[in-house]
């Protein structure tokens, strides 16, 4: 009852026609920069966030940029298959069979089993938004800053947990994170810290300057180092049909996958990478023949492509229900939520209710725009392969300069573009992970205020997070992914899973 | 183990001291205050000392069993053109504005392309130049001076 009022609610605001016109742009511009490989969701949506303050509507703009990210998922695949180069990390594992496929001249089908699997994956994986969102925000409803303190800490946790390499260079990069978060004037006190004199940063540093520096510059930079030719198959792409029998054996991996990636997504941490890994091996592991993975096995392309797409709708719960994002992607929308007056969390669904439905009914849209724009036209994305990369490059660095100028018309943006960019390709080549350092800096400033304001309200007795039965439990749970990603066997297996990404 | 195979090891753990240390040494000049009720300087000061000592960890964990991977190759031409590129832009565009701005900064760029030739950076540079001022100022309304006060026109 409620529920349908609700839903049509979000259809009246999703199917607005400027909703879909935006809705249709997020998702175009997502394929586009999953097929590209060298920039991703995490820099684009970081690029474009400044360009979207001007929408007179919240959910416009939220709803493109949640496009661009699910879009990615399925361009991401396109590359995986015809190049071998995963557009977009999570379908490196798709690259295996997948471009197996295509140099058996099955290009065509695999893309399609991808697309295929991707479309039933996003929908089952937005009603789960559905479905367990709602109950969840009115759990988070309780939540109390002692609460708030140990859920940011178990994000955070859980980032390293599923983080590839070093754990302890994880932790390090969350903690340089959450440092640089605290640049700018102290919440309570108003004192500004590590500011230097600058002006400029009193308001902290632009995280749009972060997240491109980090993600598009570092890219960038790592892809200088050796410009390889890339061997494309788009000759190989004939006809997209599959016969029957190959219908036969992608629907239960297509099913598998998806439930698989729900579970994962609401993971805090890029669960969506973990998920179509995860598929992968249940479909070897539950396959007749499991020595055809790894030469062309579709199910190989078909769990893991709806297992991370199911992931990257259900990676919405968590920041729709408690205000913490999955990983930086999910950063991004909260940095775009807050810009437009609203805190994400368990108060969206009961004060923005246009806002909160409307984008969920709008990933039904996305998904159905997505599933025309890459099984007929996927012919104007295999010519996008073409675009030499030297075009490529300085483009993403105009844009990014122009971008992050224009959001305070500030020089030190700019600059900081620069540093992070730096900073990022260095800390990379000596093998830590960008992804954690984001997630810091972003969930930074909300760490340091629930932990005052728990202190506070606890008359600086630290015990209060372990004595509130939800609080200890989250950090229970943080503590329990910390041991597991340190247990030797499951960190063995965890390389092995990571090592085949680096080969693919 | 050598100090070869722990050079990775040593230089991120390094990073990590420095950086720790110096957020940590700056949190010092603000008030700490305690832990009823905390000071700006005392989550920065926290961390800071809990980054130094990760880093040394990361240090020690080096010695006993580093990854002893390659650094491998570090572009550094490439790397001095293209932080050239950004800060020039960010240095200029007030100033110059957008057009001349974004001119060097995209053939800064395109030159910082390992194998790029004379011809190809200019040719994008005007190209994407022209691009952007259509995306940006056309269509998009950014209210960005196409040329600045710094220019005698």
């Amino acid at each position: 009852m409620d529920l349908l009022e609700n839903l049509r609610l979000g259809f009246e605001t999703a199917l607005r026609p400027e909703n879909i016109l935006f809705a249709f742009i997020g998702v175009a511009l997502g394929t586009a920069v999953g097929v590209l490989p060298g920039i991703g969701p995490t820099a684009t949506i970081a690029l474009l966030l400044p360009l979207t303050f001007g929408f007179a509507e919240p959910v416009t703009s939220i709803i493109m940029l949640s496009g661009i990210y699910y879009g990615a998922q399925y361009g991401g695949s396109t590359t995986a298959i015809l190049i071998n180069v995963p557009g977009e990390s999570s379908s490196a594992v798709t690259a295996i069979d997948g471009h197996e496929m295509a140099r058996r001249g099955r290009a065509g089908p695999a893309l399609a089993t991808a697309a295929i699997g991707s479309f039933v994956a996003g929908t089952v994986g937005t009603l789960v938004v559905v479905l367990f969102a709602p109950p969840l925000a009115e759990v988070a409803l309780s939540f109390g800053s002692a609460e708030y303190f140990s859920l940011v800490v178990l994000g955070l946790v859980t980032s390293i947990a599923l983080a590839s390499g070093s754990t302890l260079k994880a932790l390090a990069m969350i903690l340089l994170g959450l440092l640089f978060g605290t640049v700018g004037q102290d919440l309570y006190t108003g004192t500004p810290r590590f500011t230097f004199g600058v002006f400029e940063l009193y308001s902290g540093i632009n995280f749009v300057s972060v997240a491109v520096g980090i993600f598009g510059i570092a890219e960038i930079l790592r892809n200088l180092e050796d410009v390889k030719r890339r061997t494309m198959l788009v000759k190989a792409v004939k006809g997209l049909w599959l016969t029957r029998e190959e219908m036969r054996r992608i629907v239960a991996p297509i099913l598998r996958g998806t439930a698989l990636g729900s579970v994962l997504g609401i993971l805090p941490g890029g669960g969506h990478i973990l998920a179509s890994f995860g598929s992968y091996s249940l479909e070897k592991r539950v396959s007749r023949n499991p020595g055809e993975f790894g030469h062309g096995a579709i199910e190989g392309v078909a769990g893991p492509e709806s297992a991370n797409n199911a992931a990257a709708q259900t990676s919405f719960i968590p920041l729709l229900t408690l205000g913490i994002p999955a990983h930086p992607v999910m950063a991004l929308l909260l940095g775009a939520f807050i810009i437009h007056g609203i805190q994400p969390g368990p108060n969206v669904i009961v004060e923005e209710p246009a806002l909160f439905w409307g984008l969920i009914v709008s990933m039904f849209v996305g998904n159905v725009l997505l599933i025309i724009l890459n099984l007929p036209l996927i012919g104007v994305w295999v010519k996008m392969l073409g675009i030499p990369y030297r075009i490529l490059f300085p483009a993403i660095i105009a844009f990014a300069c122009i971008g992050t100028f224009s959001i305070n018309f500030n020089a030190i943006d700019v600059y900081a573009i620069a540093f992070f960019g730096l900073l990022g390709y260095f800390l990379v080549k000596l093998g830590c992970e960008p992804a954690p350092l984001l997630l810091g800096f972003i969930l930074g400033p909300l760490l340091e205020e629930h932990l005052r304001r728990a202190m506070i309200i606890a008359r600086g007795d630290p015990t209060v997070f372990l004595t509130r039965g939800i609080s200890l439990a989250l950090l229970i749970v943080a503590a329990l992914a910390l041991v597991v990603a340190v247990l030797p066997a499951i960190r063995k297996k965890r390389e092995v899973v990571f090592a085949e990404e680096d080969e693919a | 183990m050598t100090i070869r195979a722990a050079l990775k090891d040593i230089l991120a753990g390094s990073a990590f001291i420095l950086f720790g240390v110096a957020f940590a040494a700056i949190a010092l000049t603000y008030e700490v205050g305690s832990t009823l009720e905390m000071g700006p300087g005392y989550f920065p000061l926290a961390l800071g000392g809990i980054l130094a000592l990760i880093g040394i960890l990361i240090i020690a964990k080096g010695f006993i069993g580093g990854e002893g991977a390659p650094i491998g190759h570090i572009p550094w031409r490439s790397i001095a053109l293209l932080t050239a590129a950004i800060l020039f832009f960010g240095f200029t565009v007030r100033g110059l504005g957008l057009v001349p701005a974004l001119l060097v900064t995209v053939a800064l760029a395109g030159f910082s392309e390992p194998r790029a030739g004379v011809v190809w950076p200019i040719v994008i540079s005007i190209g994407l130049t022209v691009l952007s001022v259509l995306i940006f100022v056309v269509a998009l309304q950014l209210r960005l001076p196409l040329l600045g006060t710094w220019l005698p026109l």
